[in-house]
Order: C-alpha cells, then sequence, then structure tokens
C-alpha cells in the first residue's frame, strides 16, 4: 500500500504553473531522490508536500495513518541560525513542539529524543552550542530533530548542500541506515544524482518533460544517469 | 558615600517608591524574556513602531480627556501590532517600511494632535514625559500595580504556555510549519504580548526608549549564553538588575527614570562587548 500519492498534480505562484502533470507514488520503506536543475520545482513541490502549498490541480494523498504533519522535515539551513543561541538538545527537542497538546514536553519525548541523539552519534554533543558545531553535526541534529517528528517519512531538502564530502559520505550512509534497517520511508532533494543513486531505490526526475518515475535500474537503462555522474564528477 | 546611603533608606521609607521598584522590575522582567524572542526572530523593530503608535493612541487619549488612558492605548496597540505583522507578511517588500510609516505616521500626528487641541497648558511638558518617560513611575496609583500586575502575569504566562512553540518557530520557520504548529498564530501571540508590554513599559522609561528595554538585555545575554534557556534567564537578571540599579540612581542624583535606566543597560552592553572583543583577540 503506498504511503503517499500525487495525481496529476499541478503546482506553481500566482496562477503560474511550475509542475505540470506530475504524478508518482511512494510505498513504505522507499528511498526516493528528486532530481531536476535549478527552477525546476523541487522546492516547490516539497512544500506542496508538507501543504505549506496548496496544489493548482490534481491531489496529494496520504494514507496508512500519516498525514502532513506527521513528516519529518529537513529543511535547508538558514542565515539566522548561524548565530542562534541554542544547544543542540533544544533544538532536537524542538521536534516535538508541534507534535503534543500539551505546552510542556513529556518524560516519554525527553527520553527518546536522547534515543535518536544516540542514534545519530550526537549524544556527547547535546549541551554544545548549535551554532558551533561543524556542517555536518549540524545537519545531523537537524536530522535528529526531523526523527522526533516522524517515525515514518523523512522528506530531505539538499542535506549534503555545504559539506564537505567526508561528512556527506557519513550522512549518507545514517540515512541510508535508518531507511534499511528502521524501515524510514525516505525523500530526498539532492543536486548530486550520482551519488544519490548509489542509495536510493526509485528516482524522480522533474527537470525533463516527461517527468520520469522509476527505479534506479529503469532510470539507468534510458542513459540519463551516466550525463549526470560526469557533471557530478566535474562539480568536485 | 554614607549620606548616599541615608538619602536612599529615607527615600526606602515611602511606599511610592517601592511601589514603582516593584512595577519597574516587573516590567523590566517581561520585555526583557520577549525581547529575545522578539530580537533572534528579527523583529525588533516592530517593537519600535508599536511604542510609537502607543505615543500617538496617548496623545488622542489626552485630547479626549480620558482619565484613564490605558483604555485607549492598550486596544490601538495591539490592534497595530496585529495589522502591522499582517502587512509585512503580505507585502513583497517585507514590512519594514510599513513599520516606518506607521511609526513616524503616528509619532507627528500625535504631536500635532496634541498641539491643536491639548487640554493641557505645557504641552512640551506633555510631550517630554510621554516620550522620554515622566515622573510617573512615582507617582503610580495601587490601580496601576495592579494593573501592572496582572498584564506582566498575563504575559509571563502565555510565554511560558507557548515557550515551545516559540522556540521552533523562531529557530526555523518552515520546519516549524511543516510539523502542524500554527506559525501566524505564534506570530500573532508574540505581536500582542509585545504590545502589552509596550504599552506597560511607557510608563517607565517613555515611547522613545522603549525598545531600548527590549532590546538590550537580550542583546546582552546573547554575549554571555549559548544556550536558549540561558540566555532567556540572564536576560531577565541583566533587565531586572538594570531596572533597580536605574531606578535607584535617579532616586538619589534626580536624573530622568527612562533615561538612567537605559543607560544602566547600555553600560552593561558596553563592558560585555568590551569583555567579548578582548576575549576574542
Amino acid at each position: 500500500m503506498p504511503l503517499l500519492v500525487c495525481q496529476d498534480l499541478t503546482l506553481g505562484y500566482e496562477g503560474k504553473a511550475v509542475i505540470k502533470n506530475l504524478s508518482f507514488e511512494v510505498r513504505a520503506g522507499n528511498y526516493v531522490c528528486i532530481v531536476g536543475e535549478n527552477g525546476s520545482g523541487k522546492t516547490t513541490l516539497m512544500r506542496a508536500l508538507l501543504h505549506l502549498l496548496s496544489p493548482q490541480s490534481g491531489e496529494i494523498r496520504f494514507s496508512d495513518g500519516l498525514t502532513a504533519h506527521d513528516i519529518g522535515y529537513l529543511p535547508q539551513r538558514t542565515e539566522a541560525q548561524k548565530d542562534f543561541p541554542a544547544s543542540v538538545r533544544e533544538v532536537v527537542l524542538s521536534g516535538f513542539a508541534g507534535k503534543s497538546r500539551s505546552p510542556f514536553l513529556s518524560r516519554e519525548q525527553r527520553s527518546s529524543a536522547g534515543q535518536i541523539m544516540e542514534r545519530l552519534g550526537i549524544a556527547p554533543l547535546a549541551s554544545r552550542s548549535f551554532r558551533t558545531l561543524s556542517g555536518g553535526q549540524q545537519q545531523r541534529t537537524l536530522l535528529a530533530r526531523a526523527l522526533c517528528a516522524t517515525g515514518k517519512l523523512l522528506l530531505l531538502d539538499e542535506p549534503m548542500a555545504s559539506l564537505d564530502p567526508t561528512a556527506a559520505h557519513e550522512l549518507y550512509h545514517t540515512i541510508e541506515e535508518l531507511n534499511r534497517r528502521d524501515g524510514i520511508t525516505v525523500v530526498m532533494i539532492t543536486h548530486d544524482v550520482h551519488t544519490a543513486s548509489h542509495y536510493a531505490t526509485h528516482i524522480l526526475d522533474i527537470g525533463s518533460t516527461p517527468h520520469f518515475f522509476g527505479t534506479v535500474a529503469e532510470y539507468r537503462a534510458i542513459g540519463r544517469l551516466c550525463g549526470c555522474g560526469e557533471e557530478a564528477e566535474n562539480d568536485a | 558615600m554614607h549620606e548616599l546611603w541615608l538619602t536612599l533608606t529615607h527615600y526606602l521609607q515611602y511606599p511610592f517608591v517601592w511601589r514603582a521598584l516593584a512595577v519597574g522590575v516587573l516590567i523590566a522582567l517581561c520585555s526583557a524574556v520577549l525581547g529575545v524572542a522578539l530580537v533572534l526572530r528579527r523583529f525588533s523593530f516592530i517593537g519600535d513602531g508599536l511604542s510609537h503608535v502607543a505615543f500617538g493612541a496617548m496623545a488622542i487619549a489626552a485630547v479626549v480627556g480620558l482619565v484613564d488612558n490605558m483604555l485607549i492605548v492598550l486596544p490601538v496597540t495591539v490592534l497595530s501590532a496585529v495589522l502591522l505583522l499582517q502587512s509585512g507578511e503580505r507585502s513583497h517588500v517585507r514590512g519594514d517600511a510599513a513599520i516606518a510609516t506607521v511609526s513616524v505616521g503616528a509619532l507627528a500626528l500625535g504631536y500635532l494632535l496634541l498641539h491643536l487641541f491639548s487640554p493641557s497648558a505645557n504641552v512640551s511638558a506633555d510631550v517630554c514625559g510621554t516620550l522620554f518617560g515622566s515622573v510617573a513611575i512615582l507617582t503610580l496609583s495601587r490601580m496601576d500595580v495592579i494593573l501592572c500586575l496582572l498584564l506582566s502575569f498575563l504575559v509571563l504566562m502565555a510565554f511560558v504556555l507557548l515557550y515551545h512553540k516559540l522556540f521552533c518557530v523562531t529557530f526555523d520557520e518552515s520546519f516549524a510549519a511543516a510539523s502542524g504548529i500554527r506559525v501566524r498564530l505564534c506570530n500573532l501571540a508574540l505581536a500582542v504580548m509585545c504590545a502589552g508590554i509596550i504599552v506597560l513599559a511607557m510608563k517607565l522609561v517613555g515611547s522613545l526608549l522603549v525598545s531600548a528595554l527590549i532590546v538590550l538585555p537580550a542583546l546582552c545575554a546573547m554575549r554571555l549564553r549559548h544556550t536558549f534557556r540561558g540566555v532567556l534567564i540572564a536576560s531577565a537578571v541583566i533587565s531586572v538588575c538594570g531596572a533597580i540599579v536605574g531606578m535607584l540612581t535617579a532616586i538619589l542624583f534626580s536624573t530622568p527614570v527612562g533615561a538612567t535606566v537605559v543607560a544602566v543597560d547600555l553600560l552593561f552592553f558596553g563592558i560585555l562587548s568590551l569583555v567579548g572583543m578582548c576575549r576574542r583577540s
């Protein structure tokens, strides 16, 4: 049973469509990479999945008891966060803020946040200030926050942006583990389709018309992967 | 030194001095706590704009001849807070131009109104008092103290209840919206709390200096602490100390209360900046 279905989706701002007639579905346990060049509407699609933007036509359906607010979202880091005074623990715990009716956090929530930090290897950093962390550690913290908000579906917006190769590799590895071992469904926006294709099960390419949605093997078969791979290596 | 101490104990015998101190401490506490959220949210200017609106409302109240001008000032300021926030969200140029317009507009019209229709003979003294805080802080009635207690209790309660949501929204608005927090409602709550505090704080430091009380303790605290909770606590402590020291100094040397409190806060900020610079180099 699919976790998330998008049917004939048309998205855009103020009457101007950015994405037209997009259909795809994500099943539990999938690892989907959304690729496409800048301006192809990756972020627009992500906003729509999060219910921050309503579709001009078509529909987005969640099933299996999932709602848009059960998605663990990892947005791109913002300028304001660079000098924001907050400890790692405070940032991670804020993942629960939208979940509970009560204004205070429960003991279970605190202990599960502790486990998640342990799991992502940031438990020793819990009292450190977020702004003093390295890029990779910051992304792990934000990933832990996203995991507090969900146990089912992670939505990652270019998580590797501005990370050095080692940190990016480690983060890919962690996300793969969350997907394979804990069965968390992953939807990731990325530029680097070459590396992503090593980890992903499916590719959604919205940079071309018609849009492509299928497994990595199918994507490779139509010959799209090699070109992008070279590009990625040149970038590196 | 001994003489100063005698003067101080002499003044502390009067209940009006204690009343003023209590109100000053409460205002300092609330403005410091809210200030942290406002500064981090990049909303400091809304505080500044609102204080000028409050001046305009005060002028209207004076012209109409209301005995208790809170009746007009509080609703008008809260309403402006809501409107400013909405315009800031909707327009493409962000809210800063709107805020600048509203704030100078309210200032000019308020002064004009007072000048044309003021019932009192000494307009400039009235204006000066409203802008820079008057000696009014020393002539607080029982009612004023109760109102202040009530408002600051409400603001602090709201802040405690919204703490986690406010942190989440302040740190990362898009994540907060995605995880189901009603961001606009949070912003609204913040703006309304801000309006309440500004109206209160006008009595202490006057409408031109209100934003100093909101911004300075938060900035000081951010140089000292590196967690959100730590910054909140430090900001509250610094602000309360500043208010007490400032008010006692003002009483002892008969300087204007508002300006003295702000000067003490500025002194703290200067010292902390210097220490920070020395540590870095």
